[in-house]
């Protein structure tokens, strides 16, 4: 009896040093940070309540305004390219495979290869790549093309556009990765069904392939969704924030309210804030989860 | 085996007992926290540090490059329990809330002896005294919008007489466009951006309303017509800016202008010290101008030590040592001639100073004039919200209405 009772413990026992964790760094840290939203803490923590004057101030503040439009643009653009040139580069690879060709491997490293790098590194590379006058923007005028520019990182419209480019080419990889651990993962039947059928590649892909990759694409939109909310890196990197504050971002403005700017409680509030989004996307993906596995 | 432990231990003891010594015999060791890490500053800082060491102390230094890494270590290390002996703020907001928290040790003794209260400015006064206490000993002041304009520029341009109102400035612009000379040299960075608002704020507003907007954050005076003005001046100097403007730093912006390829720059009086590395000379190939007009605002911050609070008596020596040894006539005097700033003290001789920093003395003894940067009036948060709002405006096509709009809501918490 007590020997049974203990061998079902054990698993408890085993989780509880990460159930802790869990609790006390995720769980509690946020509930700390949302104390410290409701307060007016300056350079250090204050228990000096001031209700939801924070929010007030933060929705006023034009930087953190355009930061979250920043966020949107950005996190729309990013999601989508990455899945979609992710997807084509996992059917190239695919496809070289089926057709027994050669360098798989070597296509593979060379894709995921930024992946390794980090975005400050990136950052850095695609900085000295976009300047006016130097690197893509030179070079196309050194090949003739006088009247051709390409300005976009000092662009108060466009610069946003270039931290986009610049995470994107980091990011595919690891799209690239997961969805083709996804495609080795379909059925070899299927395609000799279809190649029996004529049905044509595309078509399979579209149609059949992609349907049943569903919760691995969900797996990949939930890491470039975090990926979303915490760009901050690559920003500092590229743009810092600039020209003016046309590329600023959440985490940025609460990076600086709570380091340079000596403001933990708006800093505070912007980070939840920006926390919402994040549970918005996430509730519908766990509460799927749960439904499925209770079926 | 006993034996060798004991040998052991006695050696230990022995050694800890001579570090102790010598430690002792060395005086009390302070532990500096600076961000005074370029060619000019570290020599500056050079001239303390062997003052400190002629007084009998031991001085360890730490350098972070970078005044916002540097202050976060400092504020760190003083929520972590391990404070530095001393540490560099600037003369400003920055550690308002750290003596608030009651964790800096005043120096009312030094200020009294030393008469502050009669021989400081009155907008550093007003920073580094709170409540009745004084809570920093000030280093330097350095005053950061004075205009610095090529003499063979404006010759080229036909220009025969120093600006001194904003149409003259205007004028004058006008003609070094009109003769093919970048008129105005400016590095598109957010604090360059501020730093060129405050120079027109204060000459065109001048000091009442520079005031009411900056330390007084009166909603009334921000949304006045009066300031308007200054926004839409602010924005019409852009028309001076050549596009290469965006991201660039100051001493490149001042390299146009020792260069004759810029006519003029706004920038605080580190400047100086570029224009004499390259050989020129304040008044013949390069002009300084603190300012339009004979009784323009005179914007000054600087930097400041304080001493954060302990207990152990060792650091409470060292703080006391090191107080008294910084506000020396003769430990100020080395500092600032390197550092390109001038003493804090009104009544420091100035007759060793060049006659830009000779200008700028003579114009902080007369107490209608200095007042703080806007540092000095803001806290850090509010300070950089108005530098976001300014930025933008600068950078973008932002109407003047929304402008002012948002220079208000910055302000008003």
């Amino acid at each position: 009896m007590a020997t049974l009772k203990l061998s079902r413990a054990t698993p408890y026992a085993a989780l509880l040093p990460m159930a802790i964790v869990a609790a006390l760094g995720y769980l509690g840290a946020g509930l700390w940070t949302f104390y410290i939203s409701l307060t007016g803490s300056r350079t250090f923590p204050s228990g000096r309540f001031i209700g939801l004057a924070q929010y007030h101030r933060l929705f006023d503040n034009e930087r953190w305004m355009l930061s979250l439009h920043n966020l949107a643009a950005y996190g729309v653009l990013f999601v989508l390219a990455c899945l979609v040139i992710g997807f084509l580069l996992a059917v190239f690879i695919d496809q070289n495979a089926m057709w027994k060709m050669r360098g798989e491997g070597v296509f593979r490293t060379i894709f995921l290869y930024p992946y390794a790098m980090s975005f400050v590194a990136t950052g850095l590379v695609w900085q000295w790549l976009l300047t006016p006058g130097d690197g893509i923007d030179g070079t196309l005028r050194a090949l003739g093309f006088h009247d051709v520019r390409f300005d976009w990182i000092v662009s108060q419209d466009f610069a946003i556009y270039t931290v986009v480019i610049a995470t994107v080419w980091q990011m595919s990889g690891l799209v690239m990765a997961l969805m083709l651990a996804g495609l080795r993962g379909v059925d070899p039947e299927i395609w000799k069904a279809a190649r029996l059928d004529g049905i044509p590649a595309w078509r399979v892909y579209a149609q059949i392939i992609l349907p049943m990759l569903w919760p691995t694409i969900a797996t990949v939109l939930l890491l470039l969704a975090t990926a979303v909310a915490k760009l901050y890196d690559a920003v500092v990197a590229m743009t810092q924030g600039g020209p003016g504050i046309a590329s600023e971002v959440p985490a940025k403005f609460i990076m600086d309210h709570l380091f340079l700017r000596s403001n933990v409680g708006l800093a505070s509030a912007g980070a939840i804030v920006l926390l919402v989004p994040v549970l918005a996307l996430l509730a519908p993906y766990a509460y799927a989860r749960s439904r499925k596995e209770a079926a | 085996m006993y034996g060798t432990r004991r040998a052991l231990l006695c050696a230990s003891l022995c050694a800890w007992l001579c570090a102790t010594a010598s430690a002792a015999h060395a005086g009390p060791r302070a532990e500096v926290i600076h961000w005074w890490t370029s060619g000019g500053e570290s020599a500056a800082v050079k001239q303390v540090e062997q003052a400190y060491r002629d007084a009998g102390g031991t001085w360890v230094d730490t350098a972070i490059a970078g005044g916002d890494q540097s202050r976060a270590v400092t504020i760190n290390r003083i929520i972590g329990g391990n404070p530095p002996t001393a540490a560099q703020f600037n003369t400003s907001k920055q550690f308002l809330d750290i003596i608030e928290e009651d964790l800096l040790n005043p120096v009312d003794d030094l200020a009294r002896r030393d008469r502050w209260d009669q021989v400081l400015p009155a907008p550093i006064v007003d920073v580094i005294k709170v409540r009745g206490h004084w809570y920093a000993v000030p280093m330097n002041i350095h005053m950061q919008t004075w205009i610095w304009y090529s003499k063979a520029a404006f010759a080229k341009a036909g220009i025969t007489r120093e600006p001194a109102t904003m149409d003259e400035l205007f004028a004058a612009l006008d003609k070094l466009k009109a003769a093919g000379v970048i008129p105005l040299a400016h590095g598109g960075q957010a604090w360059q951006d501020i730093l060129l608002f405050s120079m027109v704020l204060s000459n065109m507003g001048g000091r009442e309303l520079y005031l009411k907007v900056i330390r007084d954050r009166d909603q009334a005076a921000i949304r006045s017509a009066e300031f308007r003005k200054v926004l839409v001046a602010y924005k019409r100097l852009q028309g001076y800016v050549d596009p290469a403007s965006p991201g660039r730093n100051w001493n490149d912006a001042t390299a146009l202008v020792i260069g004759g390829k810029a006519g003029m720059q706004i920038m605080g009086d580190w400047a100086k010290g570029e224009f004499i590395a390259a050989g020129q000379a304040p008044g013949r190939q390069f002009g300084c101008l603190p300012g339009l007009g004979a009784d323009s605002p005179y914007l000054i911050q600087g930097d400041v030590f304080v001493f954060p609070k302990t207990d152990d008596a060792g650091a409470l020596r060292a703080q006391k040592l090191l107080a008294s040894v910084v506000e020396k006539p003769g430990v100020q005097l080395a500092f600032n001639k390197l550092k390109g700033s001038v003493p804090v003290r009104l009544d420091a001789d100035d007759s060793q100073f060049d006659a830009c920093a000779r200008k700028g003395m003579a114009i902080l003894r007369d107490p209608k004039r200095p007042v703080g940067v806007a540092e000095v009036y803001l806290t850090p948060d509010q300070n950089g919200a108005l530098q976001d709002v300014l930025t933008a405006y600068w950078n973008t096509s932002m109407p003047v209405e929304r402008a002012q709009n948002s220079i208000a809501s910055a302000l008003r918490y």
